[in-house]
């Protein structure tokens, strides 16, 4: 595996690992890890680094919703024009061109379920483009970014043994 | 009750005591866990609920299931070894089930049996059960802890009657090359020895391949090669182990499997043969993700002055603590709420050194050494 791949690896799982556990990680020199760093910012590989929250455990956190969204194209207007728009909404977190029975997928993040309606019906769905939405609310994550969303408090081996 | 003197004066393991003292306080972090933290595979787990139920819930032959026998000896192929499934396979109740009963059948009360130390704590009882004498034969951190002609020459191994291998090495983490097996399995040769191989660790090498003395001319006959699925597989509450070798040595560990277990639980017995057949990516996964641990923890010990030899398998790490290790442990134990095994609980040659276990989330790790640097700090 090359580097960068290595130290991708790594920061996939927590990007909070610093230059010198990522190279006692992977082997490479302090040097490296950082050289790969740069370049995979560079190519836009990693594009930033985020926390994964659990917002149920936050008091008065934040509503997720899953958005179908539905388009019609003209002659002037393709996919990417429309994703453009809706991606420079603050309220968007994550949008995705999607195959199957609807075009696009958004990830919506809001105070409240009100919250979200009114983005959608009244930022989105008036768009000339759009042709339908179908707005699923999360109720409970399990399991967000790659990362469980537990307690972490299972481990019920001996805490010591042979 | 009046009880034997073998159940009396069976010595109780020095893991206890620091077993006690980990378990009287809530807030430790523990690197003394000799098992793995992941669960065993999905799909293995799925193949032993499916198992119970379609009521597959009696015995199976004395020997282990055919089918799981045939992919135990496939599997083994991968190290060059290659068993008959009919008759140089058992599968027994965990690999301890498979070390137990090979003493009891080569073990002649008052044979000497050579075990290279540090080493894993039961087969010192385990001899002493099967009525046979103990034969230290230290290893030294000089050698990386692989076991030498020297040694076993120095140990006067060439009197006993039989050698126990542990590689890769609880506690020490050290694997042997095929040149040092060659040295050894040279010295068996000449002397006569037997070997009992505890290969359990043999799927947690990290950088080179697994060697087995087994694979050594004229070893094959005169080896018994234990292994299992608790270390691979994470599936140690399941305790499903096996045993390989000739023929006659597997019958006569069979005679007595069949009058003590009958036969290995059924249920497990499914799991592993789906562990063999599909669990082979998660496997990988888990030896990444210690390799990665490993590099980690040996690093950071090695920053901290503790010096720590490159560990080639299993998942311990095995710093020297410099000085009386038993004393190191407790009071890191007391002052920084990590716990960590003293290397002399595991024999001669362990003194002065810890074991440490990277079986545990990197969070914890990166915890606990960042506490074992602050208590080495302030000694």
């Amino acid at each position: 595996m090359d580097a960068e791949r290595e130290v991708l690896d790594v920061l996939a799982r927590n990007a909070r690992e610093d230059i010198d556990d990522i190279a006692a990680q992977t082997g490479l020199d302090a040097a490296a890890v950082a050289d790969a760093i740069d370049a995979l910012e560079a190519k836009n590989v990693v594009h930033g680094y985020q926390a994964v929250v659990d917002w149920d455990r936050v008091d008065e956190g934040k509503i997720r919703a899953v958005v179908e969204i539905n388009v019609e194209l003209d002659r002037e207007t393709g996919y990417e024009q429309v994703a453009d728009r809706i991606a420079k909404f603050p309220a968007v977190d994550a949008l995705h061109l999607v195959s199957g029975d609807y075009d696009f997928a958004v990830e919506v993040l809001g105070e409240n379920m009100q919250d979200v309606s009114e983005f959608i019906s009244e930022q989105v769905a008036p768009m000339p483009e759009v042709t339908q939405t179908v707005t699923h609310y999360i109720m409970e994550t399990y399991k967000d970014g790659g990362i469980r969303f537990e307690d972490g408090d299972d481990d019920d081996r001996l805490s010591v043994s042979p | 009750m009046r009880l034997s003197d073998r159940a009396r004066t069976l010595p109780e393991s020095g893991i206890r005591k620091f077993f006690e003292l980990a378990e009287a306080r809530d807030d430790v972090i523990s690197l003394g866990v000799g098992e793995p933290d992941f669960s065993a595979p999905w799909t293995a787990r799925t193949a032993a609920i499916d198992s119970l139920e379609r009521g597959k819930t009696s015995y199976t032959a004395n020997r282990g299931m055919a089918a799981l026998r045939e992919r135990i000896a496939d599997h083994h192929e991968r190290y060059d070894q290659s068993y008959d499934p009919e008759s140089e396979v058992l599968v027994t109740t965990g690999a301890s089930e498979a070390v137990d009963l090979a003493f009891r059948a080569l073990v002649d009360p008052g044979d000497t049996v050579a075990v290279h130390e540090p080493t894993y704590i039961s087969y010192g009882p385990g001899i002493e059960l099967a009525g046979g004498e103990q034969l230290t034969v230290p290893t030294r951190a000089e050698d990386d802890f692989a076991l030498t002609r020297e040694a076993l020459e120095a140990a006067g191994a060439g009197d006993a009657d039989l050698l126990v291998l542990c590689y890769p090495n609880n506690p020490t983490g050290a694997t042997m090359t095929d040149e040092q097996l060659a040295e050894v399995a040279a010295f068996c040769r000449d002397e006569d020895l037997r070997v009992v191989a505890d290969e359990i660790y043999s799927a947690l090498t990290y950088e080179t391949d697994h060697n087995s003395i087994a694979t050594q001319p004229g070893m094959r006959e005169r080896t018994v090669v234990v292994n299992g699925f608790s270390k691979a597989y994470a599936m140690t509450g399941l305790r499903l182990g096996y045993a390989l070798g000739p023929a006659e040595a597997i019958d006569a560990m069979n005679r007595i499997h069949q009058y003590t277990m009958l036969s290995a639980p059924t249920t497990p017995q499914y799991a592993a043969i789906e562990a063999l057949d599909r669990c082979d990516d998660e496997v990988t996964e888990m030896v990444e993700e210690y390799d990665r641990r490993r590099r980690l923890v040996v690093s950071r010990f090695n920053e901290m002055g503790l010096d720590t030899f490159e560990p080639g398998g299993a998942f311990y790490a095995f710093p020297e603590c410099g000085g009386d290790d038993e004393a190191f442990a407790e009071a890191l134990l007391e002052a920084e709420g990590v716990a960590v095994v003293p290397g002399s609980v595991f024999g001669e040659g362990g003194e002065g050194h810890l074991r440490v276990s990277y079986a545990t989330s990197m969070g914890e790790l990166k915890e606990a050494t960042d506490r074992i640097a602050s208590f080495v700090e302030g000694r």
